[in-house]
């Protein structure tokens, strides 16, 4: 029930702000009212950017403060010990280029996803693990299409001549290699909308997956899905004038805001949908879970050398210990256990002829 | 801070990159709008635009699009105009016999929007006339 509710409540929230945005733009454009787009389409945009760059630095210092003292890294192979015993370079690695590797595999493979099991019950009653792909697949296929649609987003912020320019024309060629119908389908948009779609539904469809998400794991989702889908209805149904857009973004961006209603004007709903959900997905960054942007370069179980069988690694925070040995105890309480008729392990006699010799040495 | 050189060099290259849409324009100023040219001999002589519907600059890649399938694929050659009139479905012989300033029609706006059409890839600019 509780997982409906996550779901329930996340769709309201998105529903809510699509709403609102395409609500509030629809009503500027037909009422002329300049202000409100410069809202949405500058003024937000423009703080999202702000708490999302702010937000994500105190982030990461905050994670920067949190002391490591020990390796804990997590072995996924044999780690080196012995010289007959063969160590596995990348996943136990002992080099700091062992741990670039790892660290690199990870950030560009995602190889911790591809360890993905299944745990299934089935009659006997036996218990079966399976190796599942599904999350490594969908999550690659989902991060290399926003990157992709990231940079070809490029193509609004810079002009014509610049390198990135052309590299963005490139690449936008690339992924309309198609060719299917005008303007042409840009494969990363519709891979990233699936694969989203995809994890959404992996989320909803596996027992163990769904009683394990909230609302954090809904909402990014279907945020990024209000997004994509926003986006492709903007190039291939909803049009605005794509000229009139890059008249304002590049206003926005060279902070040059005389005439800026007028341009705004000039664009129609669609675009403060879209931009205004890229907005909140901003703000909402670095308090989320899609900070593990920043935190899997700071993931003590990745990026430590895998070398405890190597090494003995003590704390270097560990202080002489005060200890109070029973001997010591002795030597303070001796007379008065003695008095008391308690058993000792040397008489009063034993410890002065001890101590006796050493004195004259 | 543990292994601030680490994450501070860290947060550097994410701020660059995240920040890049700025920092590339800095110094740069808005680059001009682009104002496609409507100044040929064939539109100054005309009194009324016969083809254009609303919103063409939207959508006139569709326009061209189907116009494409229709011809090649169903030998249908003529469309009717807003006007009524039959008009031969043909980029190079029919737009480009008013719009005849492709550098100053066209490309404005492509260029600017970073926009790479691939009409030219088979037809060819009509010759400038005179």
């Amino acid at each position: 029930m509780n997982v409906w509710i996550s779901l329930i409540a996340s769709l309201i929230v998105i529903g809510g702000l699509v709403v609102g945005a395409a609500g509030v733009a629809g009503l500027a454009q037909y009422s002329h009212t300049p202000e409100l787009l410069v809202l949405l389409g500058v003024v937000v945009p423009l703080l999202a950017f702000i708490a999302f760059i702010v937000g994500v630095i105190l982030q990461v210092v905050k994670w920067g403060r949190r002391p490591v003292p020990f390796p804990i890294a997590t072995v996924a192979g044999q780690g080196k010990s012995l010289p007959w015993i063969k160590a596995n370079y990348f996943d136990a690695p002992y080099t700091k280029a062992g741990v670039v590797g790892r660290m690199a595999l990870e950030v560009l493979t995602f190889r911790s996803l591809f360890r993905n099991t299944k745990m299934e019950l089935h009659d006997g009653p036996k218990l079966a693990y399976g190796w599942q792909m599904w999350l490594w697949v969908f999550a690659l296929a989902f991060h290399y299409a926003f990157l992709t649609v990231f940079i070809r987003h490029f193509r609004f912020f810079t002009e014509d001549g610049s390198l990135v320019f052309q590299a963005v024309m490139f690449l936008e060629n690339l992924d309309g290699f198609l060719q299917l119908g005008l303007p042409h389908v840009l494969i990363s948009g519709f891979v990233l909308l699936g694969a989203a779609t995809m994890l959404l539904l992996r989320r909803l469809t596996n027992a163990q997956v769904r009683y394990v998400s909230l609302i954090q794991d809904y909402f990014p989702l279907l945020l990024i899905i209000s997004i994509a889908l926003s986006g492709i209805l903007m190039r291939h149904v909803i049009k605005v004038d794509i000229v009139a857009v890059k008249v304002l973004i590049m206003s926005m961006l060279n902070f040059d805001f005389a005439g800026i209603g007028e341009k705004a004007l000039a664009i129609g709903w669609m675009f403060y949908l879209h931009i205004f959900l890229v907005s909140v997905l901003l703000a909402y960054f670095p308090m989320s879970k899609l900070m593990h942007m920043g935190g899997i370069f700071l993931s003590p179980t990745r990026n430590l050398l895998c070398n405890s069988r190597e090494f003995r690694h003590v704390n270097p925070w560990n202080y002489p210990v005060k200890v109070h040995t029973y001997e010591h105890y002795e030597d303070e309480f001796r007379e008065r256990m003695i008095e008391a008729g308690l058993p000792v392990e040397k008489t009063l006699e034993e410890t002065q002829e001890a101590a006796a010799p050493e004195e004259k040495e | 801070m543990y292994d601030s050189g680490k994450i501070i060099t860290g947060l550097v290259i994410f701020v660059a990159l995240f920040a890049s849409p700025f920092i590339l324009n800095v110094g740069g100023g808005a680059p001009a709008v682009p104002q496609p040219s409507l100044d040929t001999p064939a539109i100054k002589s005309m009194g009324n635009p016969v083809c254009v519907r609303e919103n063409m600059q939207a959508n006139h890649m569709q326009v061209l699009d189907l116009w494409r399938d229709s011809v090649v694929r169903d030998s249908n050659h003529t469309a009717p105009g807003i006007d009524g009139q039959l008009y031969e479905m043909s980029l190079s012989n029919t737009c480009m016999e008013c719009h005849s300033n492709k550098a100053e029609f066209c490309d404005r706006c492509h260029t600017y929007a970073a926009v790479d059409p691939f009409c030219w890839d088979c037809h060819i600019e009509p010759p400038k006339e005179g």
